[in-house]
Parts: structure tokens; C-alpha cells; sequence
């Protein structure tokens, strides 16, 4: 028996989540008095691992793979939790892993717990907190199946490190046709990603014009920050619909989220509550976000965000 | 951006170059709370408390039936919508025959977790032969993103999520979906299972069901049919709110030194 924990990389790299996911694994691993096998897939460097706790890697490296999909990779996947007799499978939530894990619960005739936050609070039965209601509640969930599937939202367990290192094995399972084919991919290389980010930037309507997004792209990139929008800037075409995030778009966990110009509905609100710092800048001292921020500028945009941006520059200078 | 592109194409395709005219398609609708309710609980925070709450179709439904409209209208597709609940799920359902649905179904079965939910669904798919079930990336309540997943590996159809785009040609499927920090487009084919959201259709396209539309809804069959029973995985044990959060601490738009010094040293997050 042991803890299996799916390592998403990607161009041979391990994503940020899946340093977390190993994290987490370990923690339900220690729960559990047992160990943490990892299944990697066409990684280049697999010593990584060992630092988040993992034991033993399986090192899966096909061609066949080289492009994500859900019902390959949920087999492989199963393969290596027969192989290991693992009862528990630990994945993230990225839009990779969230496609595969129901696939992949019904394979393994697994109970599965989405938007997981917390490490297990109970194992005997098995008890998870996860998200619900868009971050408007959590709900306390047992999953009641001998083997089950935790996927656990990004940034909300951390990284934890251990002095360990992890053996590595060649696993080559069979590789099923899914029925799916990838046509095109069609992504931004240089951008971080709304998934992936520490920080995002966030603008509304209260910015008038797609012409005045410039400053909100500066600030963004002094920060290393993902870009954002609320719904009606990307209902009107100001910026692309991959940037609207909340309730309807797409949900932010980030460290820091930075929202300027946005009134704070409740729809928006939710979406992004699970980022662990909010800082609102708008003229509204009556806006919304105020209740739901940390830090809070009652200001205008346009002579804010500039300001903002030479202070970090001289910060970052400073810091260097 | 250019997706926008795709969408305005589709819609004013030529529909002879299609041959769906059999097309069966299942459009999975979750009745969910309106985006604006309060998120209150009861009976020692164990049941989600129902009292002053709207509820609406699941607005990623709303986008796929929208679009499965469209494969009605200029495809001559049929359109069945299905639900998996208690008869206070009806009105949900008959918004969705208002909008233009032909039938629809009703599991009656209280819906307790995501693998009962598929395993209901799956049994109504295969009883009615579809070829085509689109439902939601995810339900806003319980926000599982699990029901299709899990519906398409107990059919074995094929299956997209995060789908903002979707075009049939007899059994062929091509299909957008949303990836971290883009797209990918993929082909796949008939019977096929997609979760979508907003760019399916956009929000511009959405319908509110007219008159006419409400009065026809009401002579439309809403069959409600036996569950299975099929057995949950999960319990939920309890709702807990998150704790309530503290004062906004403000800083002057003239000393913004002040805020970079709290996301620095107090708040660790530069
Ligand atoms: C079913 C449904 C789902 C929805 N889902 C989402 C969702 O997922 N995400 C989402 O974001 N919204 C969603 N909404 C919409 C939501 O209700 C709000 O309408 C929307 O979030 C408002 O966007 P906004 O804050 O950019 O614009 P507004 O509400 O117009 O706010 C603009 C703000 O900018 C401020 N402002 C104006 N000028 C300046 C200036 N010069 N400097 C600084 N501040 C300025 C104003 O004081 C105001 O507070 C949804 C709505 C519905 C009905
Ligand atoms: N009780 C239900 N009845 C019908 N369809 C459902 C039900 N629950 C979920 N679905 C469908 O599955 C999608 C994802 O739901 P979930 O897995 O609960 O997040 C929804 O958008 C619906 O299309």
C-alpha cells in the first residue's frame, strides 16, 4: 500500500502544482504510516521529487504521451495504482488534472473529492475540506470507496519540504487510444498563466477603454504577475475571454491578487476568494471590494496604478 | 480573441453541408442558486438552507443548451434536457423547454454526489440512444467538475471539458477546449460527451424565454422517471463558512511607499 501522487510537467518540467500535490501526498503518507510513489510522465529530471517527500518514482517516458489526454493518461495512471496497490491518489487541479481525475475515479471505482484545501482530518473514514458554493463555503466531504481520489486546488496546501530523496524506476504501462486528437495548441509561451501565478492583476471597467490596459500590462509584468478581468471587460471585447475571471470565469487561488477598477459583486468576489491577499484600488470608498479586501487605495486608476508601478520599480531596484 | 472569430463563422455556416438531421442530444441541466444568493445553511449546518434562494439553470448549462439549440435550429437536431433531482428541480427544467428544448426528463432521486448523479445519467443516455450529451465544466453549488467525466467512462463515449467551442459533421466532432494559459483544438467523434462554459455560445446569445416560448414549455412532456438508486461514494458530512475576515486596511493614493512596504514586510507577498 502506499500514496500515489500524479507530478504534472510540462516541456520535461515539473509544474509548480505538482511540487504541492507531492507535499500533500506525503502528509496523507505520514497520516497513513506508509510511503509516496510518483508517476511522472516524459520528465526529464525526476530528482526533484524527493525534496517534496516522494519516495519512488515512476518514470513513464512515451511518445504516445506527448500530448495530454484525459483517458491515456487516466489509464496509465491506474496502471500504476494496481502496480503499487495505493488507496489513496492525490492529483491537482489544473485544467489537465481536473479532465483526467473523474475518468480516472470511475477506472478505479474511487469516491473523488475535487477543490480539496486541507490534508485529510480524519483517515478512518477518510475526511477532506474542499471548496463549494464558489468559495462561498466549504464542505466537509468522507470518501467512502477502499481506493479514493484527492484533487487538491493549487495553492492551497503550499510546499513543504523534507530532507529525503526519492528511487526511480522505468514504468512503461499500456497506452490506450482515447479517441481524442490534438489538432492545434494555441498558447502563450511567455505569459504566466491565471493558473499558474503568484500574483494577478486584475482590472475592470472602471478602466474605460481596452485602449488604457497598457499600465495594467506594466504593472503586471513588474510583478511577474498573470493578467486578469472581470466579466463585462471581457463581455465587451476588451480584453479575451481566457482572462475573465469569478463565479462564471475562471477561478483565481493566487498569493496576491490586485484588483483595480472593479466594484466587488458578489459573482466576481467569488471566484477570486480563495487568493490569500486582496488590494483594491478604486475611487469608490463605498465599492464593495473594500469589504472583501486587505489592503485598500481610494483612489484613481489613472494616477494610482502609474505611481504604483515606479514605486515597485524603485522596490525591486532596491531589493535587487 | 480569434475564437470570437470562430463563433461568428459557425453561426452563419451554411447548415446543408451538415447531415445531422438525427441527431439526438442530452443536455445535462443543474439547478443551482442564483449568483447573487446568500450562502446560509441548516439543520446543524448539514443541508444547504433553500429559504429566499432562487434557483437557475447552471449558467455553464445555460451556455451548452444554447448551443445545443443551434445544432436544433440549423441542424436539424433533437434536444432533450435531463436533471437528476427532486420535483422542486421542474421549474429549472421548464425554463430550459422555454428556451426551446423538445423534452424533458426528470431523475427522481435526490442528487447526493457526482458518481450517483453519472451513474443516473448514464442510465438515461443509454435508454434514449444519444449521441451528443453536453453538460456543464462545473455546477456553481457543489462545483464538482466531475458528473461528465465520470457520465463519458461509464458510457465509453469520448469526452472534452472546458469546451468553448463545438462543431459536428455527421459523427465527427471538432472541439476547442480552455488549457491553462490557452487553447487546443481536437477532433473526436460521436457519441461524445463535453462539459462547456461561456464561449460555447456567448453571452450575447443567450435566450430569455419569451411568451410564446413559457406557454409552449407547458404542453411539453416532462417525464419523470424511476432512479436506479445508484450508490454514492462520498458523504457529506457537514457546511462550514469561511471566518470572517477582517477590516481592509486603507493607504493613502499619495503614499503608495506605504503599501509596497505592506505587501513586503507585513503581508510577505513581494
Ligand atoms: C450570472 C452572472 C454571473 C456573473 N459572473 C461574473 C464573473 O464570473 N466575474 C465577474 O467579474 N462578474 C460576473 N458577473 C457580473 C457582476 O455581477 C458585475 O456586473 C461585474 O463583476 C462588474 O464588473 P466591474 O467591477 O468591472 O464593473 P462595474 O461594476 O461597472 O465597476 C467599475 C468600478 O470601477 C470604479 N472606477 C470607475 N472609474 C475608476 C477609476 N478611474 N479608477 C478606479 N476605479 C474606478 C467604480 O467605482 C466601480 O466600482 C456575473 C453576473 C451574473 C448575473
Ligand atoms: N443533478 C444533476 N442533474 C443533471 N445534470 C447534472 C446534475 N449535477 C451535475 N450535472 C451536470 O454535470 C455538470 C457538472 O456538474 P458537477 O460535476 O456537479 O460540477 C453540470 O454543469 C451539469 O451539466
Amino acid at each position: 500500500m502506499s500514496v500515489l501522487v500524479y507530478t504534472e510537467s510540462e516541456n520535461g518540467k515539473f509544474k509548480k502544482t505538482a511540487l504541492e500535490v507531492a507535499s500533500y501526498a506525503k502528509a496523507v503518507a505520514d497520516q497513513l504510516g506508509t510511503t509516496v510513489t510518483a508517476v511522472a510522465v516524459n520528465a526529464d529530471d525526476t530528482s526533484e521529487l524527493g525534496k517534496y517527500g516522494v519516495d519512488k518514482v515512476l518514470n513513464v517516458s512515451n511518445s504516445g504521451l506527448d500530448k495530454f489526454n484525459a483517458k491515456s493518461y487516466a489509464s496509465v495512471i491506474k496502471q500504476a495504482v494496481e502496480k503499487e496497490d495505493a488507496k489513496v491518489v492525490v492529483v491537482s487541479q489544473t485544467a489537465d488534472s481536473k479532465y483526467l481525475a473523474p475518468v480516472l475515479a470511475v477506472g478505479l471505482n474511487a469516491g473523488y473529492a475535487s477543490n480539496v484545501v486541507e490534508a485529510p482530518s480524519n483517515t478512518a473514514p477518510f475526511t477532506v475540506k474542499r471548496t463549494a458554493f464558489t468559495n462561498k463555503a466549504f464542505n466537509v466531504t468522507a470518501i467512502n470507496t477502499d481506493v479514493k481520489v484527492v484533487g487538491v486546488s493549487n495553492n492551497a496546501f503550499g510546499l513543504v519540504e523534507n530532507t529525503a530523496s526519492a528511487t526511480a524506476e522505468d514504468f512503461s504501462p499500456t497506452v490506450e487510444d482515447s479517441g481524442v486528437t490534438v489538432q492545434s495548441v494555441d498558447k502563450a509561451t511567455d505569459k504566466v498563466t491565471i493558473a499558474d501565478a503568484e500574483i494577478v492583476v486584475s482590472a475592470g471597467r472602471g478602466l474605460k477603454g481596452p485602449e488604457n490596459w497598457g499600465m495594467v500590462e506594466e504593472l503586471a509584468e513588474v510583478l511577474g504577475a498573470a493578467t486578469a478581468c472581470s466579466k463585462p471587460v471581457s463581455d465587451l471585447g476588451w480584453r479575451p475571454h481566457s482572462e475573465h475571471v469569478g463565479q462564471t470565469g475562471k477561478p483565481v487561488a493566487s498569493n496576491l491578487y490586485i484588483a483595480i477598477g472593479i466594484s466587488g459583486a458578489i459573482q466576481h468576489l467569488a471566484g477570486i476568494n480563495a487568493s490569500k491577499v486582496k488590494v483594491v484600488v478604486n475611487t469608490d470608498p463605498e465599492a464593495p471590494f473594500f469589504k472583501a479586501a486587505d489592503y485598500g487605495v481610494v483612489g484613481d486608476a489613472f494616477e494610482v496604478v502609474p505611481a504604483l508601478i515606479e514605486k515597485l520599480k524603485a522596490f525591486k531596484a532596491a531589493n535587487a | 480573441m480569434s475564437y470570437d472569430n470562430v463563433i461568428v463563422l459557425s453561426f452563419q455556416e451554411n447548415n446543408q453541408k451538415f447531415n445531422n438531421k438525427n441527431m439526438k442530444i442530452l443536455v445535462c441541466i443543474s439547478h443551482v442558486p442564483d449568483t447573487t444568493s446568500k450562502i446560509n445553511f441548516t439543520d446543524g449546518d448539514s443541508k444547504f438552507d433553500t429559504n429566499g434562494v432562487q434557483f437557475v439553470i447552471n449558467p455553464n448549462d445555460e451556455f451548452g443548451l444554447t448551443r445545443a439549440m443551434w445544432f436544433k435550429e440549423k441542424q436539424g437536431a433533437s434536444v432533450d434536457v435531463v436533471n437528476v433531482g427532486g420535483a422542486e428541480t421542474e421549474p429549472t427544467l421548464r425554463k430550459a423547454l422555454a428556451i426551446g428544448a423538445d423534452n424533458a426528463i426528470r431523475v427522481n432521486a435526490e442528487a447526493k454526489d457526482g458518481f450517483q448523479v453519472a451513474k443516473e445519467l448514464a442510465k438515461v443516455v443509454q435508454d434514449g440512444g444519444y449521441d451528443l450529451v453536453i453538460a456543464g465544466r462545473e455546477s456553481i453549488d457543489y462545483n464538482g467538475g466531475m458528473v461528465p467525466g465520470m457520465l463519458s467512462e461509464l458510457i465509453g463515449a469520448n469526452f472534452v471539458t472546458n469546451c468553448i467551442n463545438l462543431e459536428i459533421d455527421g459523427t465527427n466532432a471538432t472541439a476547442t477546449r480552455e488549457i491553462d494559459g490557452g487553447k487546443e483544438t481536437v477532433t473526436t467523434a460521436l457519441p461524445l460527451v463535453i462539459a462547456g462554459q461561456k464561449g460555447l455560445v456567448e453571452e450575447s446569445d443567450l435566450r430569455i424565454p419569451n411568451m410564446r416560448g413559457i406557454m409552449m414549455a407547458r404542453k411539453k412532456p416532462l417525464n419523470v422517471v424511476e432512479a436506479a438508486n445508484a450508490e454514492t461514494e462520498t458523504t457529506s458530512v457537514k457546511f462550514e463558512k469561511p471566518a470572517p475576515k477582517g477590516a481592509v486596511t486603507l493607504v493613502d493614493a499619495g503614499n503608495l511607499d506605504e503599501l509596497v512596504n505592506l505587501l513586503h514586510n507585513e503581508a510577505k507577498v513581494i
